[in-house]
C-alpha cells in the first residue's frame, strides 16, 4: 500500500534540484494558491443576473444568483409568478444552495491537496473546482426548465401562459416580460480559477513528470 | 518551495489579478449594457428643425391660430412622457379642506393630500365609526370635518425650504396641520385653545423652531362669552407659537404658547429671518376695534374698520415671549400658556409700527432686510427695514402707545421707501435678481418692481420703483415665486393665484375653477408673460409655496411590510404572511389580514351580530405603485393600502348579512377576484328567513 500511495503522490524533489530552480516548482503551487482565493472570494459575488423588463416596470426587475442565496426582486418576481402557478424561487435549489458554501470549501480543500501530489492523479483533485462553473450553469438550467414546466394547472393565467423553459443565458420572453440574462462577477472568478488551474497543471506537469520519467527509468535501468 | 524567485511571482500574481479583472470587467460592462439598453429610449439629442418640419409646425400653428409666443409658452412648460417637473407647488385647497401638489412647469396635479377633510381615495376618515381621522377633526367635542385651507408652510432649515414637513392652517376653525412629505400624508392636526377662527397660519420660523398661528377675528380667548359692547374690554386677538418637534415629526402642543393681542383682527404673519431673525412680522386691519352692527343702522364691519388712516404693523420678539413663558410670566387660558398684553409690553415682546390702512401682505426679503407691506386700499407698498425698527425700538422713537399699553414705533424712524404699484397691492414674493413681485387684486396684475439697500447692486434699475406689469386673469390674490419667500429665491416661476376665472375655460356651470397662472420671471427688465392657465376646480386656494423637486425626498414605497403611517414606524400589531386568521375573545374579534396581489387572506370572515371587531391589515407589497383598496360596503369603511402600509379599524358588525369586501384600487388584472366576504351572523336565525312572498 505505501507503495501505491507513493506513487499516487509522485516524486519528490530533491533538495538540490529544488534549490537549482525553486520557480520551476512554485510556480504550479502559486497558481493552485491563486485559484483557491479566486474561487473563495466568488462566494461573495454573484454568479448570475437576470432582468425581466416589462411596461409596467420601467426601471426592470433583477433577479440575482449568488451560491447559496438569490437577491433582488424575488418577492416581487414570486408574486407575479403565482400568477402562471410557478412555485416560489426560493423552493428551487434547495439542497445546491444550503451546500454550496462547504462544497466550494471541499474543492478548494482539494485543490490545496493538488499541490502537494506530484502526479498526473493531482488532476483527479481539480476535477470538481474546474467543472464547477459549468456544473452550476446546468444546474441553474435544469432547475428553471422544472420551475417553468411544472406549472399548477389551475393557476389564473394559465390558460394564456403555457409551460416553459426560461433562458438561463442571453435573452428570453415570458407573457408581457422580456428577460435578460447574463453571468456575474461570482461566475468570472470562479471560470478565472477554473482556468486558473488548468494552466496550473500545464506548468504542474513541465516540472514533475521530468521527475517521474527519471524515476521510472530509474527503476527500469538497474545501476 | 520557500526560494522561489520573486519575478515568477510577480509573474504569476499579474496573471491572477488580470484573470480577476478580466471577469470584473466582463460583469461591469454587462451592467453597462443592461442600463444601456434602458436609457437609451430616454435619450434626447438637440434638435434642429429642417425645413419641412418648419412648414409642418407652422401649419398646425396657424390651423390651431396660436401665435409664436405661445408656441414659445407652450415649449417652456411642456413635459414629454415621462419627464419629471422642475418643481412642486404645495397649494391650499382652500374651503375643499386639501392641499393640491402640482408639478411646475407643467402645471400637471401630481395629486391632493386630504388634511381637513375626508377623503376616500386616499382612505382618509373612512375607517368606519371609530375613525381615528375623524376623531382628530373634532372641534371641542363637534365634528368638524371640513377646512378652509389658507396658507401652507414647507419646513425650514436656516431660513431655505427642507423638503421635510408641510404645515397648513384652518382658517374657519383655527387649526394647524402637519404633513409629513416622506408619504405626504398629515400626520397631526392641532385645534387651538384660544381662538375660533385664524389666518396668520400657518408661517414657520427659519429653522421651523415654532409653527406660527396669527389670529383673525378676535373673540374672547379661551372660548368665552362677551356681547359686542364689551368688544375692547373683552374681546383679544393671539398669535401662537407652535412648537415643532422635528425628530417626532410632531408640534408639542405642551412646550407651545401664545400671546395676547389687541381686537384688532390680525392678517397675515412672516417670520424674520437672517437680519431679522427672531422676530415675527403681523399685519392688522381693524385698529378702528369697529363691532359692524349694519342691522342696526350703524356703518357695516367694511366701512367701520377702515377709518383710520394707518393700522398697525405687529413686530414681535418671539426669542423674548420663548424665554418669558419659561420664566412663568405666562397665564394659562383654557389650559395653554398666554403672554398677556401687559407682560408684552414690559418685557418689550411686543412693538407697533404704523401701516397704511387695512394692509394685506406682510412679506421679509430673503436677506431678513426689509419688511413689505402691501396697501391693499393704499397703492403702495409699505417697505420697513429692519436696521431702522431695531434703531428705533434702541432709541425708543415712540409715536405713541396704543389704548393695551403697546408702544408704536414712529413712522419716519422705521419706513424706508413706499413704492407706487397700482391698484390693491396684496402679497410680495421675490426672486434672485433683486425684484420683488407684488399681487394687484384691483389692477388684476403682477407686478415687478426694485429693492434697494444691499439689492440694488443685482439690477441694472433705480431702486424702489415700479418695473413693470404683466395682466393676470383675473383677481389675484397671493402669488408664489419658486423658493420665493425663503432665503434663496430661484427666479424662474411664478403663479400667479387668479380668484376669478370668467372666460378662460369653458364654463362649468356658474360655480368656475379658479386659474392658476404660470408667469416666466426668468428674464429681467420689463419681459414677464403668462405661459400656462390651469384651472383649479376643487375648493378656492389662498396661498402656495413651491420647492425645488430634488429637495422632497419622498418614500416611493413604506420602508418595511407592516408600517403604521401614524406612527411612522413597524408597527407589531401588523399582521404578517402565513400568520393570518380570525381571533375571538367572547365578543371581542380581532381579523389579521394580509393583502397581496390579487387576494386577501383570510377572504371569508365569520362574526356574529354585535360582535366589536378590530380589523388588521398588512399590504405585503414592495413594489412601487402596487396599492390595495379595502372597502367594506353599508359599513361606512374605505382604507388605501399602499406598499407595505398597516391599516387598523373598528368597528361594530351591528348589521347582520352578508357583505362583500373588495380591493378599491385597480391592483392588478385579477383586481375583480380580489374579494372576500365578511358574514354577520344574526343573533337569531328566524330573523333572517326570507318572508313568505305576498299573495295577491
Ligand atoms: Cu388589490
Amino acid at each position: 500500500m505505501p507503495g501505491l500511495l507513493a506513487q499516487i503522490a509522485g516524486p519528490r524533489v530533491p533538495p538540490d534540484e529544488l534549490a537549482r530552480r525553486p520557480a520551476r516548482y512554485a510556480t504550479p503551487a502559486l497558481l493552485f494558491a491563486v485559484a483557491r482565493v479566486l474561487l473563495l472570494v466568488s462566494i461573495f459575488f454573484p454568479y448570475w443576473h437576470m432582468e425581466l423588463v416589462a411596461p409596467q416596470y420601467p426601471d426592470g426587475l433583477f433577479l440575482t444568483a449568488y451560491v447559496n442565496h438569490l437577491d433582488g426582486d424575488v418577492k416581487e418576481i414570486d408574486g407575479l409568478n403565482h400568477y402562471i402557478g410557478m412555485r416560489p424561487l426560493d423552493e428551487a435549489a434547495r439542497v445546491e444552495k444550503s451546500l454550496a458554501i462547504w462544497m466550494i470549501v471541499a474543492m478548494v480543500l482539494f485543490v490545496e491537496g493538488a499541490m502537494f501530489v506530484h502526479s498526473k492523479w493531482a488532476v483527479l483533485l481539480a476535477v470538481p473546482a474546474i467543472t464547477f462553473p459549468a456544473f452550476f450553469i446546468a444546474d441553474l438550467h435544469l432547475w428553471m426548465r422544472r420551475f417553468g414546466q411544472g406549472l399548477d394547472p389551475s393557476a389564473p393565467l394559465s390558460a394564456s401562459v403555457k409551460p416553459f423553459t426560461p433562458t438561463v443565458l442571453g435573452e428570453g420572453g415570458i407573457g408581457q416580460f422580456r428577460t435578460f440574462a447574463e453571468l456575474g462577477t461570482g461566475m468570472w472568478l470562479a471560470i478565472g480559477a477554473a482556468g486558473m488551474i488548468v494552466v496550473a497543471f500545464w506548468f504542474h506537469r513541465r516540472a514533475f513528470r521530468p521527475l517521474s520519467v527519471a524515476a521510472r527509468r530509474a527503476a527500469e535501468v538497474p545501476a | 518551495m520557500l526560494g522561489f524567485n520573486r519575478q515568477c511571482a510577480v509573474k504569476v500574481l499579474a496573471l491572477a489579478s488580470v484573470a480577476a479583472l478580466l471577469g470584473a470587467s466582463a460583469d461591469a460592462m454587462a451592467q453597462e449594457t443592461r442600463r444601456e439598453r434602458r436609457s437609451r429610449t430616454k435619450e434626447v439629442k438637440p434638435i434642429e428643425l429642417s425645413p419641412a418640419q418648419v412648414a409642418e409646425l407652422t401649419k398646425v400653428a396657424n390651423e390651431r391660430k396660436l401665435t409664436v409666443d405661445d408656441l414659445l409658452a407652450a415649449s417652456k412648460t411642456y413635459m414629454p412622457s415621462g419627464r419629471h417637473d422642475d418643481y412642486v407647488l404645495f397649494s391650499s385647497g382652500g374651503q375643499s379642506g386639501q392641499i393640491f401638489a402640482i408639478g411646475v412647469p407643467s402645471m400637471r396635479l401630481l395629486r391632493s393630500i386630504a388634511v381637513f377633510t375626508p377623503e376616500s381615495w386616499q382612505g382618509y376618515g373612512f375607517a368606519g365609526e371609530g375613525d381615528a381621522v375623524l376623531e382628530r377633526l373634532n372641534v371641542n367635542g363637534k365634528a368638524v370635518p371640513w377646512g378652509d385651507t389658507h396658507h401652507p408652510a414647507l419646513s425650514e432649515t436656516a431660513g431655505d425650504y427642507d423638503g421635510q414637513f408641510l404645515f397648513i392652517g384652518d382658517k374657519a376653525n383655527a387649526r394647524v396641520a402637519v404633513i409629513d412629505l416622506r408619504d405626504w400624508e398629515t400626520k397631526q392636526i392641532v385645534k387651538n385653545p384660544l381662538t375660533v377662527s385664524d389666518h396668520g397660519a400657518s408661517f414657520v420660523t427659519p429653522n421651523t423652531e415654532y409653527v406660527v398661528e396669527g389670529g383673525q377675528y378676535a373673540t374672547v380667548l379661551g372660548y368665552g362669552y362677551a356681547p359686542p359692547e364689551e368688544y375692547k374690554k373683552s374681546y383679544r386677538g393671539m398669535v401662537t407659537f407652535w412648537k415643532f418637534d422635528r425628530a417626532k415629526g410632531r408640534i408639542d402642543e405642551a412646550s407651545s404658547f401664545a400671546l395676547e393681542l389687541p381686537p384688532y383682527w390680525q392678517d397675515l404673519a412672516d417670520a424674520g429671518k437672517v437680519a431679522s431673525d427672531g422676530l415675527v412680522f403681523i399685519n392688522s386691519f381693524n385698529s378702528e376695534m369697529a363691532t359692524g352692527g349694519v342691522e342696526q343702522g350703524k356703518p357695516p364691519f367694511e366701512a367701520g374698520v377702515s377709518q383710520r388712516d394707518t393700522d398697525y404693523l405687529h413686530i414681535i420678539d418671539w426669542k423674548r415671549a420663548e424665554r418669558a413663558v419659561k420664566e412663568g410670566k405666562a397665564k394659562k387660558i383654557n389650559g395653554f400658556p398666554v403672554i398677556t398684553l401687559d407682560v408684552a409690553a414690559a418685557e418689550g415682546i411686543l412693538h407697533f409700527a404704523p401701516e397704511p390702512k387695512s394692509p394685506h401682505g406682510v412679506d421679509v426679503s430673503p436677506n431678513g432686510q426689509f419688511i413689505v407691506v402691501a396697501g391693499k386700499l393704499d397703492p403702495h407698498v409699505t417697505v420697513y427695514s429692519i436696521d431702522r425698527i431695531k434703531k428705533a425700538i434702541a432709541d425708543k422713537k415712540i409715536s405713541a402707545t396704543d389704548d393695551y399699553g403697546i408702544p408704536v414705533l414712529d413712522f419716519d424712524a422705521v419706513k424706508e421707501a413706499q413704492v407706487e404699484l397700482g391698484l390693491g397691492p396684496l402679497h410680495t414674493q421675490f426672486d434672485d435678481k433683486g425684484y420683488a413681485y407684488t399681487s394687484l387684486f384691483l389692477d388684476s396684475a403682477v407686478s415687478r418692481w426694485t429693492l434697494g439697500g444691499d439689492y440694488a447692486k443685482l439690477h441694472a434699475e433705480e431702486p424702489w420703483k415700479l418695473v413693470t406689469k404683466t395682466p393676470v386673469q383675473y383677481n389675484i390674490g397671493h402669488l408664489c415665486a419658486a423658493e420665493g419667500d425663503t432665503v434663496s429665491p430661484d427666479g424662474n416661476y411664478l403663479i400667479s393665484m387668479s380668484k376669478w376665472s370668467v372666460d378662460r375655460f369653458l364654463p362649468t356651470g356658474p360655480l368656475l375653477p379658479q386659474n392658476f397662472q404660470l408667469v416666466d420671471i426668468a428674464a429681467a427688465g420689463t419681459t414677464m408673460p403668462v405661459l400656462f392657465d390651469m384651472p383649479i376646480g376643487v375648493g378656492e386656494p389662498h396661498y402656495c409655496q413651491m420647492i425645488k423637486a430634488d429637495k422632497l425626498k419622498t418614500w416611493t414605497t413604506y420602508p418595511e411590510i407592516g408600517w403604521n403611517p401614524h406612527t411612522q414606524q413597524l408597527d407589531p400589531r401588523a399582521p404578517k404572511q402565513g400568520k393570518e386568521g380570525v381571533v375571538r375573545d367572547g365578543s371581542q374579534v380581532t381579523i389579521n389580514m394580509t393583502a397581496i396581489r390579487s387576494h386577501f387572506t383570510p377572504e371569508h370572515v365569520e362574526v356574529n351580530e354585535g360582535d366589536e371587531i378590530t380589523w388588521r391589515i398588512t399590504a405585503i407589497e414592495s413594489t412601487q405603485d402596487a396599492t390595495h383598496g379595502f372597502c367594506i360596503g353599508g359599513y361606512n369603511i374605505n382604507l388605501s393600502l399602499e406598499p407595505g402600509e398597516f391599516a387598523e379599524f373598528k368597528f361594530v358588525a351591528d348589521k347582520p348579512g352578508t357583505y362583500p369586501f373588495y380591493c378599491t384600487e385597480f391592483c392588478s388584472a385579477l383586481h375583480l377576484e380580489m374579494m372576500g366576504y365578511l358574514h354577520v351572523k344574526p343573533k337569531t336565525t328566524t330573523a333572517m328567513k326570507a318572508e313568505p312572498a305576498a299573495k295577491p
